[in-house]
């Protein structure tokens, strides 16, 4: 995870994406755009609105989460992007591409090339070996067998899964076989990397495994990754970037210190009331500008769990923080540590618990 | 109150004159297509007399050797190779080896004829619900309809002897291996094939390099099937001219002769027994990745 978000170019963009399911999408369409929403749509006309007016710059290099609960529409928009499904109406460009003018060979060029996708069941080839899975993309590419074998090979062993290359899916674990997955995916060398929960299947503790596993690739690959999950502390641990997704529309999107410190509205308050704050705020996030300490100089990225038994060896309590790149951020004293760890309230909090 | 009693129906003349039109008409179209459409068959006929040949004139010992070889192939079992030497040197014993050898050859004809058209449209099925909505109630009538009724017009069409046979079996034993493919290519997990889509296969890679693989139980089954139906159809299939196993039980039928009846019958459930082992055990054989210590 980086410290600050730099500004870099945009991979995948989406303007005004809407998707609606139903037998007469367009003229449900203008119902939604005059401001109907999800649950009066159902009932009035049981069209079921899957997104409503998706905005999203994707930047390169980085991982975009897309964060929902169930039924949020986030698999719907990230099967947008490489169009398994098709919007009803709105625009996704692909590094200035667009991508619903594309033809259908345009398209399978794509979807070969520069997007690849790893699934939250899986989606391996029973009836391949784990080797000939991880093969699969570049087969389709139409790499020759040997340099294919070769490099599926070598992905297998960067995912952890040496030794198994002869098995059957059916043979491993969950954690492996979603390992093959992501070597299935990452073998082909595409830039963008669509993951539609791809670890929400497994079990905790294989999931952070894995988590650390995408991380770890991720610093020297630096592939633009969009990343779907339903967990925040999923979210939180490897985005760069979270967008969270509600009945359809996006309602908060961003650098996740900013989700975590100012949330938008209540939903989102409520949704990071259980998060452990120590592990997640930064200390970039509650520097007081302007402000120096006598403390060790900390950086910007360490969370608040890092920096405690640090603060409270500093003669003032107060240390100075910098940026990854050196700039000074300000201070942070014992005292904003321990009140940033305090869960913010939401407004209508009272009437939530005690109603 | 007759009209109650008596069903309100076409007149006699009516009906004879309808029946007539339907048989002339029928009889001009085999005048004038009956002979296209036997050379359209005659390759087949060839290939057919040519098989027959090929196992009758050939020394006993290798053809057992070859189907024993067979058998080995594709089960993998020395219990069902030995089981297959077997029946064949008791059936030879009995003097029914020609007999076998000609059903033998029929059988594997029509179950090749029946992949070979089967498949195809069992594909076709899966892939387009126009296509299902219009075969299936035709693959629902050639299971139902009494084989005797669509011999009538084979038979007219093409006369008696083997082809006309072939046919008769045909028809009768491809529905199943047209509903398993379809059937097998439809269960085709869709997550599998959502990745494959996602991958940017083409709609030809995701068929030969997913949906059949994955199909290739279902469709072994439906194999399976075809092949018992096949043998199941050898009786009638000798009323109108096709020689094997099936004659002297016809011949037995008429005269009561209950001991020739019953050898060659058994001789046709040993032809169904091996045929069945066999290709059920390759077809387990096929799906091997599916056994795991994991779900």
């Amino acid at each position: 995870m980086t410290d600050t978000t730099d500004t870099t170019e945009v991979k995948v963009s989406i303007r005004n994406l809407y998707k609606i399911f139903g037998d007469n999408p367009a003229r449900a369409l203008e119902q939604v755009k005059a401001g109907m929403g999800k649950p009066e749509l159902m009932d009035q006309h049981s069209h079921a609105l899957g997104l409503n007016n998706i905005n999203l710059d994707i930047p390169a290099k980085g991982i975009q989460v897309i964060m929902g609960l169930s039924g949020s529409g986030k698999s719907t928009l990230i099967r947008h992007l490489n169009r398994l499904i098709e919007p009803t109406s709105g625009e996704i460009w692909i590094d200035g591409e667009d991508v619903l003018a594309m033809s259908s060979e345009q398209l399978r060029d794509l979807r070969r090339f520069k997007m690849s996708m790893v699934f939250q069941k899986f989606g391996l080839l029973p009836h391949r070996t784990v080797l000939e899975n991880a093969m699969y993309g570049l087969e389709i590419q139409g790499v020759a067998k040997g340099e294919a074998d070769e490099r599926a090979r070598k992905w297998l062993e960067r995912v952890g899964l040496a030794g198994f290359e002869e098995q059957y899916p059916s043979q491993l674990s969950g954690g492996q076989q979603q390992r093959v997955g992501l070597a299935r995916a990452l073998a082909t060398d595409a830039d963008i990397l669509l993951m539609d929960e791809a670890f929400s299947a497994l079990d905790p503790l294989i999931r952070t495994d894995m988590q650390s596993i995408l991380l770890e690739l991720q610093e020297e690959l630096h592939k633009t990754i969009i990343f779907i999950t339903h967990d925040l502390d999923e979210a939180l641990n490897i985005g760069d970037s979270i967008a969270i997704l509600r009945d359809g529309q996006i309602i908060q999107s961003g650098d996740p210190q900013d989700i975590i410190m100012r949330p938008a509205d209540d939903y989102i308050t409520d949704f990071i009331r259980d998060i452990n704050r120590a592990k997640v705020v930064r200390l970039r996030s509650i520097a007081r500008k302007g402000a120096t300490g006598q403390g060790e100089t900390l950086r910007g990225g360490m969370s608040i769990e890092q920096a405690l038994p640090k603060l409270t060896r500093a003669p003032d309590h107060t240390c100075p923080v910098i940026s990854r790149t050196g700039e000074s951020l300000g201070a942070v004293s014992l005292d904003d540590a321990i009140n940033a760890l305090k869960p913010l309230e939401s407004e209508s909090d009272d009437e939530v618990r005690y109603a | 109150m007759d009209w109650l009693i008596e069903f309100p129906s076409l007149g006699r003349r009516d009906l004879s004159t309808l029946r007539q039109t339907v048989d002339d008409g029928f009889r001009t179209f085999s005048r004038a297509f009956g002979e296209s459409l036997e050379a359209f068959f005659s390759p087949l006929l060839k290939f057919l007399i040519w098989f027959e040949h090929l196992l009758t004139n050939a020394p006993w010992p290798l053809v057992i050797g070859a189907i024993a070889l067979l058998a080995w192939l594709g089960s993998r079992s020395w219990k069902i190779t030995v089981g297959t030497i077997l029946a064949f040197l008791v059936i030879g014993y009995f003097g029914m080896w020609e007999d076998t050898m000609a059903t033998l050859a029929m059988i594997s004809v029509a179950t090749f004829v029946c992949i070979a058209v089967g498949i195809p449209i069992g594909i076709l099925m899966a892939r387009s619900n126009i296509a299902q909505r219009i075969v299936t109630p035709i693959l629902d009538v050639m299971q139902t309809i009494p084989s005797f009724v669509y011999l009538i017009p084979v038979v007219m069409l093409l006369g008696i002897g083997k082809v006309p046979g072939l046919l008769a079996v045909c028809i009768y034993a491809i529905p199943p291996i047209v509903r398993l493919t379809n059937l097998g290519i439809r269960l085709v997990d869709k997550d599998v094939m959502e990745a494959a889509d996602a991958f940017g296969a083409s709609a030809r890679e995701k068929l030969f390099g997913v949906q059949i693989p994955l199909a290739l139980p279902n469709i072994f089954a439906g194999v399976n099937q075809t092949i018992m139906m096949a043998l199941s159809m050898v009786v009638i299939a000798s009323m109108i001219g096709v020689k094997g196993l099936g004659t002297p039980v016809l011949r037995a039928i008429s005269n009561q002769y209950l001991a020739l009846g019953l050898m060659n019958g058994l001789a046709i459930v040993a032809l169904a027994i091996i045929f069945d082992r066999v290709s059920q055990t390759y077809g387990k054989r096929l799906q091997a990745y599916r056994e795991s210590g994991h779900d």
